[in-house]
């Protein structure tokens, strides 16, 4: 058994240096991981490397992504939204709809865009609002937003898109760099700064650690949310924007349980479920590792089912790993 | 008048009451005795469901798993019988409602033993058994005519004039009723749920009392996986897809409050009741069905708000501290 004497010394006036911590943060894990990922990809497959694949390999995650990092802002401040994915489908349903009437790509962006920020706007309404639980509420709209395009579509589809609605999905802005992967580069530098280096991502920060603290501090907290889901609206209507492109069709199961990939993606990127605490550096690493693993399964020939199997594995070992590792640690110290 | 309002049970059957009222006045012999019968028949397995979700939620726990325990306890229990068609009906049973407890516990062992939010965790299994299915059916269908006439027959059944499934669902009401209200189990929940930090200070074990909400609610989804594979006589990876949605909702509508510590066995039921008149109704009053999915977010939603305005007068809060985790 070690002394356990308690001299000054064993306190330090301040926390490990910055190079110190920062080698030890989750962001460097995922880092090395996405890096052996990366590296195992390249060996098992003789086809990885290529740019063009490689640019391939980012529709995986791309349309996911950009619903991550506002998703990552609300799970940030202690809620979240399950109605991602049917707000997808929704604003497709209504661009979908909007063709059949004859309009163009620039009103189809228009109200694809509209449709996610109402659907933000239901969610915050009757979340700060009411003051209704986020999990509850969004489960709800979750079947609200899909129900209302199954009463549309049913089993049918709007495949009739113009062609120039492509280039969202589908173009690229220059060489092998697609817009969506642009629109992801872009989106993560904006919501890095907004998160890092505003007052605004402060007080999100702030709102997920104790709420009542915030309030007293003079945070409107309720408007915080309201902000916050309204943008994960709007993200959810970009994200349809991209995927309805892609996929040129609409069907009422459209991006059916992205929810859940979403959540996933930014657990994984060192998001405390219970608020708090997270970033957005790992937020974008975690997009990377999983379309990265999900590509090179792909290339591997993995039906789908069996990821989705290593996706949910991900999920609770990323999270049961590190508890684990720091009860070792103190029985350990002990 | 005004305790009559409260209580929530009662407005949930004058809610059922004014549903019946209207889908009568479009379509009469949808009240025919016969024809409740049978809404509630097509309702039982929702209503068993319900009453394991109930258990966790009343402890501040969430099971997103339920659905695909169930389908993979179905498929269990399927191949199991197209494997060996003389193995009796009842080691069946047990077998999915082992399996189903099994997959409870894993679900029960992550929060209680790591502390991993409960939300994370289900959504996390619920991907992982989805996945088990496959892998273990190799993604092909278990159709009738794999499966012996005795397994699919028992659901059928009719027992006094009632189907099996019938009686089954009532005798889980009456266990669930049971353990909730006569056992140290059953107070537990309400009490884990109520105030975790009361909980401990009264003794109660906080992590194993959801452990055990997890095993019921496990039990409970494997049995439903055998009735729901053989009342519909086929298993594929995809049953029940999203249903544990439905039984979320039914939960929520019979006013079982997603913080904890509040709700009824009579609420679950209603709750589960009230979903199933209105799949059954719909397509009688001619309204698509795809219409379903839509109106029940709309009733979850409804109903959240109604719950929430009452809860919000439930009592005084003394120990702020503790009442705030």
């Amino acid at each position: 058994m070690a002394e356990t004497h308690l001299t000054p010394r064993n306190i330090p006036d301040r926390l490990e240096g910055r190079g110190a911590r920062l080698l030890k943060s989750w962001e460097s894990l995922l880092l090395v991981v996405a890096c052996l990922i990366f590296l195992g990809n390249s060996l098992a497959s003789p086809y990885f490397l290529d740019p063009w694949n490689l640019s391939d390999a980012t529709f995986n995650f791309t349309e996911k992504a950009i619903i991550a990092f506002a998703m990552a802002l609300v799970i940030i401040s202690g809620e979240i939204d399950l109605s991602v994915a049917s707000i997808i489908a929704l604003a497709s349903t209504a661009m979908g709809y909007a063709v059949q009437l004859g309009f163009d790509t620039p009103a189809l962006v228009v109200i694809g865009l509209a449709v996610g920020l109402a659907c933000g706007a239901i969610n915050g309404l009757l979340i700060t609002g009411l003051g209704l639980p986020s999990i509850v509420v969004t489960i709800g709209t979750m079947s609200l937003f899909r129900g209302l395009s199954f009463i549309v579509l049913g089993d049918q589809a709007f495949t009739s898109y113009p062609d120039s609605f492509a280039w969202f999905g589908q173009g690229y802005v220059w060489w092998v760099f697609s817009f969506e992967f642009t629109l992801f580069v872009v989106l993560a530098i904006v919501y890095g700064v907004v998160l890092h280096k505003t007052n605004f991502g402060r007080a999100v920060y702030a709102i997920g650690n104790n709420q009542t603290a915030a309030l007293f501090s003079g945070i409107r907290v309720a408007r915080v949310k309201f902000i916050l889901f309204l943008l994960t609206g709007l993200m959810a209507g970009l994200a349809s924007i991209c995927l309805t492109s892609r996929l040129g069709s609409t069907r009422p199961s459209i991006a059916l349980g992205w929810e859940l990939e979403v959540v996933t993606m930014v657990v994984l990127g060192g998001v405390n479920i219970l608020g708090g605490s997270g970033t957005i550096p790992g937020v974008v690493l975690a997009a990377l590792i999983m379309g990265m693993v999900t590509f090179g399964f792909g290339l591997l020939n993995v039906p789908g089912i069996v990821m989705s199997i290593f996706i949910g594995l991900l999920l609770i070992s990323v999270i049961a790993l590190p508890i684990l590792w720091r009860r070792a640690r103190r029985r350990l110290a002990h | 008048m005004a305790n009559i309002l409260k209580n929530r049970e009662l407005l949930l059957v004058a809610a059922i009451a004014v549903l019946l009222v209207l889908i009568t006045w479009r379509f009469p012999a949808f009240v025919a005795p016969s024809n409740l019968a049978r809404v509630y028949n097509d309702t039982s397995i929702l209503i068993i469901l319900a009453l394991g979700q109930m258990a966790v939620i009343l402890t501040r726990c969430i099971d997103l798993s339920m659905a695909a325990n169930l389908a993979l306890s179905g498929m269990m229990a399927a191949m199991l019988n197209a494997a060996y068609p003389g193995l009796p009906i009842p080691l069946i049973i047990l077998a999915a409602v082992m399996l189903g407890t099994l997959l409870g516990m894993i679900n029960g062992a992550l929060v209680w033993k790591l502390d991993i939010p409960p939300i994370v965790v289900t959504l996390g299994t619920l991907t992982i058994y989805r996945g088990l299915i496959f892998l273990l059916s190799d993604g092909k269908w278990i159709n009738a005519h794999q499966m012996s006439d005795a397994f699919k027959a028992l659901p059928r059944d009719e027992l006094a004039g009632f189907p099996v499934l019938s009686w089954l669902s009532l005798v889980m009401i009456g266990l669930v009723f049971l353990v909730m209200s006569r056992t140290a189990l059953g107070r537990a929940f309400y009490a884990v749920g109520g105030n975790p930090h009361a909980a401990v200070y009264t003794g109660i074990d906080v992590g194993r009392t959801r452990f055990f909400a997890y095993c019921l609610s496990g039990a409970l989804a494997g049995l439903s996986g055998y009735l729901w594979v053989s009342r519909y006589a086929v298993a594929y990876v995809d049953i029940a897809l999203g249903f544990e949605l439905d039984i979320i909702a039914a939960c929520v509508i019979g006013g079982i409050s997603i913080a904890g510590g509040i709700g009824t066995v009579a609420g679950a039921v209603l709750g589960a009741l009230f979903l199933g008149v209105i799949k059954n109704a719909l397509p009688v009053i001619n309204i698509s069905p795809f219409a379903q999915m839509a109106i029940s977010g709309m009733v979850i939603i409804i109903a959240v708000a109604v719950n929430a305005r009452a809860e919000r007068r439930k009592g005084r809060v003394i120990l702020r501290k503790a009442e705030a985790v």
